[in-house]
């Protein structure tokens, strides 16, 4: 799909002489304007760029917000009040950064969830897939590291529990998980010193993210998109070019995303935080109930559900690696769960077991709780381990157009009026 | 091609181009404002903090100084030099207003009493805080600062005299409350 022919004539002289030496705007001409777009992709497709779109918020954000804020225990939380009181525009900036963390997985989650649906991770989109969970890997490392930064009592306690998830290392090497968390402290407790370079590493990370993207968006137009029907580009009436078409529907797609990102900043930009993190951390005193920022309740769910300190950290870590292996995991051969009548709602009720632990992790871990967490982190792990493979074997998948075209255009691969529906076969 | 799809067509090339040119612009046009105005937040949190704005006044006690001393205070966190000139000294500013100075000044104009010089320490050619205000301290040719950076020398009216400076060290704006304190800024 990638390999077509570009269209890029240079213009002026300067754009030639530009050709001829650096052909990096034939290159991004190729790639972003006249790149074959499956004429048939749907709002869902626009996420990657909103991601992008998030990716940039955070940094320029992260960039001003880094130039007023004190990385040190005693300074950390004050240097946050007064970039929300005294700093121009500060208030603006804290709150696009941290509702726009939010608004980040927001997006994250909705773009996984449709590459589940539509298949979008198997043959020959594996390395683009992995590289994806690479991508959420990371994200939810800088989430957390950010998180600790303001130095509430949610940051300090966070920072505690989760990296207390390596003392779990000691059943296995008595003595090794300890050295791993007091090395990760640099000392003995959470101090000064472990929030320090938790910001060097805040900075960084971001960086890296930005590096891997462009390695997923390589291999994105290496293989060419996806879309609805999961079927591949054959024909040039399946394709258009990325631009305007796809460009215009991602900026009206990020049009209403940045709409509900406003909302969120302005109206409520401390709804998706917590309340506890408005009080200074104290190093002797935990608040009663801890929770994670949302968007790590399921994992968090996944992590309480199992009575065993080793086993709940290796599930949960378990939780994300798995996506890992899960194009070799779905044996079926058709990529749209569109077509899979019974794989479907395999799928729709994963979903809902996601969003259940996401509710169940901000729940106290007591009770019913705990069982519906089991219960559901026992589907979490059955889906992609049993249900994916043994589906795709068992299900007879229901009668597909032949073509892109054909999906939205109807039988004939004309121009149809309103009424047509995809050919039934 | 239906009819309705054609329909669209024609009146994309008929009268629907402008149509479309005009969204296009205008739609381009306001996203660029929208984007340039986002951008206005970001740089404007690099100016001073509100905090920091509330740090510029300083409040100066002038009943300690000795008649002959020299002391540095600080204003919006730069050295402000605070000199309770004796009477000679006053003299020989006043008398050097005819001389040839590169940035003309006559003394009064640089005080609001005589007997108290306040200047901001900062020589004016590239930043460095000249001596003087330590009794130890150079002062130069004219028994005022001088810049050991790049060799500036002011008088006692802290008026440049010879060096690379181009202006006399700035006055800041001040007033006295009573005999004995001075408000500086």
């Amino acid at each position: 799909m990638a390999q077509h022919d570009s269209t890029y004539k240079p213009g002026s002289r300067l754009e030639h002489w530009m050709d001829e030496r650096l052909p990096i705007m034939r290159m991004m001409h190729g790639q972003f304007v006249d790149f074959p777009t499956p004429r048939n992709l749907n709002y869902l497709w626009t996420f990657g760029g909103i991601l992008s779109f998030c990716l940039a918020v955070q940094i320029v954000t992260g960039i001003v917000l880094a130039m007023h804020y004190i990385p040190t225990a005693d300074m950390a939380f004050d240097s946050v009040e007064r970039i929300r009181r005294d700093v121009n525009y500060g208030w603006l900036i804290r709150n696009v950064h941290a509702v726009g963390a939010s608004m980040f997985f927001f997006a994250v989650y909705i773009h996984i969830a449709r590459g589940l649906y539509y298949g979008s991770y198997k043959a020959p989109r594996e390395v683009l897939w992995i590289l994806g969970v690479l991508l959420f890997l990371l994200m939810m490392a800088t989430g957390f590291l950010g998180y600790t930064l303001p130095w509430g009592q949610m940051s300090f306690w966070g920072v505690t529990v989760i990296t207390n998830l390596f003392s779990s290392l000691d059943a296995i090497v008595p003595g090794l998980g300890t050295k791993i968390v007091t090395w990760l402290w640099g000392g003995f407790s959470v101090s000064s010193v472990t929030l320090n370079r938790f910001f060097s590493l805040h900075y960084l990370l971001p960086f890296v993210i930005a590096g891997v993207v462009v390695l997923h968006i390589w291999a994105l137009h290496v293989v060419g998109q996806n879309n609805p029907t999961g079927l591949d580009i054959k024909t040039k009436a399946d394709s258009v070019p990325m631009a305007p078409y796809a460009v215009m529907k991602d900026l009206f797609g990020l049009g209403v995303f940045v709409l509900l990102f406003a909302w969120f900043v302005f109206f409520a930009p401390d709804y998706l935080g917590h309340a506890d993190n408005y009080v200074p951390a104290n190093p002797l005193v935990t608040p009663p109930h801890i929770v994670p920022e949302w968007y790590f309740l399921p994992f968090y769910a996944i992590l309480r559900a199992i009575p065993s300190k080793l086993g709940g950290v290796v599930a949960m870590f378990s939780a994300i690696v798995v996506l890992v292996f899960i194009p070799w995991l779905d044996t079926s051969r058709v990529r749209s769960a569109r077509y899979r009548p019974l794989y479907k709602w395999f799928l729709w009720f994963f979903f809902f077991s996601v969003l259940a632990l996401g509710y169940l992790g901000g729940k106290p871990a007591e009770g019913v709780y705990v069982a519906w967490a089991q219960f559901f982190t026992a589907y979490y792990f059955a889906f992609f381990l049993l249900i994916m493979p043994i589906v795709g074997v068992m299900e007879t998948p229901s009668a597909m157009p032949r073509s892109i075209a054909e999906s939205v255009l109807g039988g004939s691969g004309q121009p149809a009026g309103a009424t047509s529906a995809p050919e039934k076969r | 091609m239906t009819p309705e799809s054609s329909a669209i067509l024609s009146s994309d090339t008929a009268e629907g181009t402008t149509r479309r040119d005009f969204l296009i612009v205008s739609a381009s046009v306001f996203a660029a404002i929208g984007g340039a105005a986002a951008m206005w937040p970001l740089l404007d949190s690099m100016n001073p903090a509100a905090d920091t704005v509330a740090l510029s006044t300083t409040e100066v006690d002038l009943a300690p100084i000795a008649l002959g001393q020299r002391i540095t205070v600080i204003w919006r966190g730069k050295p402000v030099f605070v000199v309770h000139r004796t009477p000679e000294q006053i003299e020989t500013a006043e008398k050097d207003n005819n001389a040839s100075l590169p940035d003309p000044a006559t003394d009064q104009s640089r005080v609001e009493r005589p007997a108290w010089l306040i200047i901001i320490g900062i020589c004016t050619h590239l930043g460095c805080i000249p001596q003087g205000q330590s009794p130890t301290g150079a002062r130069g040719d004219y028994g005022g600062w001088f810049c050991s950076c790049h060799g500036s020398q002011y008088d006692i009216s802290g008026r440049i005299r010879r060096g690379p400076a181009p202006r006399n060290l700035e006055v800041p704006p001040y007033k006295f409350q009573t005999d004995t304190r001075v408000l500086i800024g």
